[in-house]
This record gives C-alpha cells, sequence and structure tokens, in this order.
C-alpha cells in the first residue's frame, strides 16, 4: 500500500502518508459494504482495489497500478484492520 | 506518522537501503567522500584497539610495562606526535581530495540552477550564455559519464541539496549561488534529499536525479525544448482536465509549457506525468495519488503551500489527474 501510494487519500495504520480525500480504512474488517454499495467480500475487494471504476465508476477512486496477486495482498492486509 | 515513507520515494531512496547510499557511490564526485569515510572508519577502529591495549597494560600488565606506558617518551610519542602527524596528513589528503569539487565553472560543462523552495526544488537547465532554456521541478535529468554543474540558490531559507550516491551535500543560502559539480557513471535513478532544517516539511523535501545515456538525455532535451510532446493517449476526460486546469486557479501558481499556464509560485508542471514522484519526492506518481494530492496535500504534507482542493468533485479531481498525466 505504501508502494502503491494509497496513503494519498486513506488513513490505514502502518500506511503512510494519512490522506484525508477518501475515507479511513482504520476498521475495514468490520465494514459491510465496499465504497458504500458492494458486499464486502474477499474477491470482490481484490478486484475493486485494482479496478474501482468498474463497479462504481462515480468513485474518486481511480484504478490503482497493482499486479493481481499484490491486489489479494492488499486486501488480505485490510482484513485485518479492526477485527479484535 | 513521517518516518513510514515508502520505499519507493525518492527520499527512501536517499536514505535507506543496504548497503547505506553514503557508502555506495554512483560517480567520482561522490567516490572521495567514500573513500575518506571507509579511511576514517578504518582508522578510528585501529586507534580504539591501540588505546583498549594500553588500557590493559594499565590494569594487567607488568610493572615494567606499567612504566614505559606511563613514561614521558610514550606521551610525546602517543600523545604528541602521533595526532599531530595523523590530523595533518588527513587534513591535506581530505582537502586535495574534496577540492575539485568546487573548481570554477568552464565554458563546456552543463549547468543546472536548482532552487530550494519552502519544500520542494526550482530546477532551470542553463544555456551557455547561463540564461535559463528549460524549466522543471523536483526532478533533474543528467547525461552519464560527465560533470554537471549546479547553481544552488535558495528562495527563503537555508536548504542543502544532497543526493548520497553521486555527491556530498552543500548549502543553498539565500543570496548567494553555491557550485557543485555531480556526475552519475551509469544511467539510473537517485534520491536526494533536504539536509539542512528548513521548517515544517523539511523530512518530506525529496527529489530525483535521473541519468540517461547521452543520446537519450540529448533527444529528451531537444524535444523539450521544442516543446514536442509524446501525443497524449486519447480520455474523455482530457479537455475537461485543460479547462479545471485554468477555473480552478491552478495556472495561478503553475506554469505548462506551451499553454496560458504560466504561474511561478509553485513548480512547473510541463513534465509532471513522466515524473518518478509526486510531492517532491514522497509519492509514487499515478492517478490516485494525483488525485489525492490535488483533493488534500495539506493531511500528506502538512504545511505545504497548496491549499486543499475541497471544493472539487471526483469527477474534477479526475479530471485534472488525467491532464496532468498527459504532460510529460
Amino acid at each position: 500500500m505504501n508502494g502503491a501510494g494509497c496513503g494519498s487519500c486513506h488513513s490505514a495504520p502502518g500506511v503512510w502518508p494519512e490522506g484525508e480525500v477518501g475515507p479511513s480504512l482504520d476498521s475495514f474488517a468490520q465494514q459491510t459494504l465496499i465504497a458504500g454499495r458492494l458486499p464486502n467480500r474477499a474477491d470482490i475487494l481484490a478486484d475493486y482495489v485494482r479496478n474501482a471504476p468498474k463497479y462504481v465508476p462515480q468513485s474518486g477512486m481511480p484504478a490503482m497500478p497493482l499486479t493481481e496477486e499484490e491486489a489479494r495482498d492488499v486486501a488480505a492486509y485490510l482484513y485485518t484492520l479492526g477485527r479484535r | 506518522m513521517w518516518p513510514l515513507i515508502s520505499t519507493r520515494s525518492a527520499v527512501g531512496d536517499a536514505l535507506g537501503g543496504w548497503p547505506p547510499p553514503v557508502l555506495d557511490p554512483a560517480g567520482p564526485y561522490a567516490n572521495p567522500l567514500a573513500t575518506l569515510s571507509w579511511v576514517l572508519f578504518g582508522g578510528a577502529g585501529l586507534v580504539f584497539l591501540v588505546v583498549l591495549a594500553a588500557l590493559w597494560i594499565a590494569l594487567f600488565g607488568t610493572a615494567a610495562r606499567k612504566e614505559k606506558l606511563g613514561g614521558t617518551r610514550a606521551i610525546w610519542i602517543g600523545g604528541v606526535a602521533f595526532p599531530v602527524v595523523v590530523l595533518s596528513v588527513l587534513l591535506v589528503w581530505g582537502l586535495s581530495m574534496t577540492g575539485s569539487l568546487t573548481a570554477p565553472i568552464r565554458g563546456d560543462e552543463m549547468r543546472v540552477k536548482v532552487t530550494g523552495e519552502m519544500w520542494w526544488w526550482r530546477i532551470a537547465y542553463l544555456g551557455a550564455d547561463g540564461g535559463a532554456v528549460l524549466h522543471d521541478a523536483n526532478e533533474l535529468h543528467i547525461p552519464v559519464g560527465r560533470p554537471v554543474v549546479l547553481e544552488l540558490e535558495s528562495a527563503d531559507v537555508i536548504h542543502n541539496f544532497w543526493v548520497p550516491r553521486l555527491s556530498g551535500k552543500l548549502d543553498m543560502i539565500p543570496g548567494r549561488t553555491n557550485i557543485m559539480r555531480i556526475q552519475a557513471d551509469a544511467p539510473g535513478v537517485f534520491g536526494g534529499q533536504c539536509a539542512e532544517y528548513c521548517g515544517g516539511p523539511h523530512a518530506l523535501m525529496g527529489f530525483v536525479v535521473v541519468a540517461h545515456h547521452s543520446e537519450d538525455f540529448a533527444r529528451l532535451m531537444t524535444a523539450r525544448r521544442a516543446n514536442i510532446r509524446p501525443p497524449a493517449p486519447a480520455h474523455p476526460d482530457l479537455a475537461r482536465g485543460a479547462q479545471l486546469f485554468g477555473s480552478a486557479g491552478c495556472a495561478a501558481c503553475h506554469r505548462v509549457a506551451g499553454t496560458g499556464a504560466n504561474g511561478a509560485a509553485g513548480p512547473d508542471l510541463s513534465y509532471v506525468g513522466s515524473r518518478q514522484t509526486l510531492g517532491a519526492g514522497i509519492l509514487p506518481n499515478n492517478r490516485g495519488t494525483l488525485m489525492g494530492w490535488i483533493g488534500n496535500s495539506q493531511a500528506i504534507k502538512p504545511g505545504n503551500r497548496m491549499p486543499p482542493y475541497s471544493m472539487l468533485s471526483s469527477d474534477d479531481l479526475r479530471a485534472l489527474a488525467v491532464y496532468l498525466e498527459a504532460q510529460r
């Protein structure tokens, strides 16, 4: 996430910077929906972080330069945020 | 938290990794510094061992050895002669090695003026007469295998230009021009960092030096001087982005060569789409980081002179990012 610059818009533990353009991801694992519309499922999330406009064309989140594998790692990391 | 800077940033490249960039020189102006460092490390290690040996004798040695160690002769040799000789030799040797770094400018050398600003770098490639022929920011392009003269200045406070793999550090002082040379022996990307505390986000004032093969460098400079751009990929947002760049006020501070945008307060954006980093060496350059920076750079680099643009919609941010990506 540091390599792709996710922190430019989002804050998440261990990620720099702590951007404020998009929502905070601090407790992402507890969230029911992705971007307020998609079910928060691993397969959707891993694809969404690479290609958000495909799911939500009006979203401010653009397609990000991540490989499929990197996107899966990002999703795995997001699911560690906020679990007790 | 600032220390958690991405390893793909210029600041990370300048300061992190192994071997440490300062001990991994990539050109003739950095070599003497690495050599000098290793000689100092080795010499200090040797002196340390001698001191430990003397301490061992003082504690556990025979009476005869202790007497010798405490005698006048030992003090004259170890306390006076040795330091005088070693320090004098080091001084002369160090000065002779680093003297070439600040030699006067020869007529045929490539010259670039780099001006430190709070908290970014203004870059002007100079012609033979000293006039600026090309403007850029936060990314310096050089050809390999030949020295490049940098004329270092400051627009506000004291900054310090430092590319650990290509040179030592040199202060940029308001009202002065300090001369420094860099040279890269092979093509590559070298991280740089401001090395003099200059307020607020000083730690986030990085930059990148890109060294090209001579032909590639000549081609790049020729194209940019003639304002010949690689064709922008067609995108429905491109025209709106260009229009927004004017109407949202970007052009008041930023310049884009060949357009009406001629602001001089902030970094020149004529080639921002081809840069390796954003925000002066701190972020990777992609559509997401562009949108994040434009939307609210204050959350990324607190105190920088660009205000947050919270009045822009996601469509506006995307259009601007698409337009800036095309500036190559």
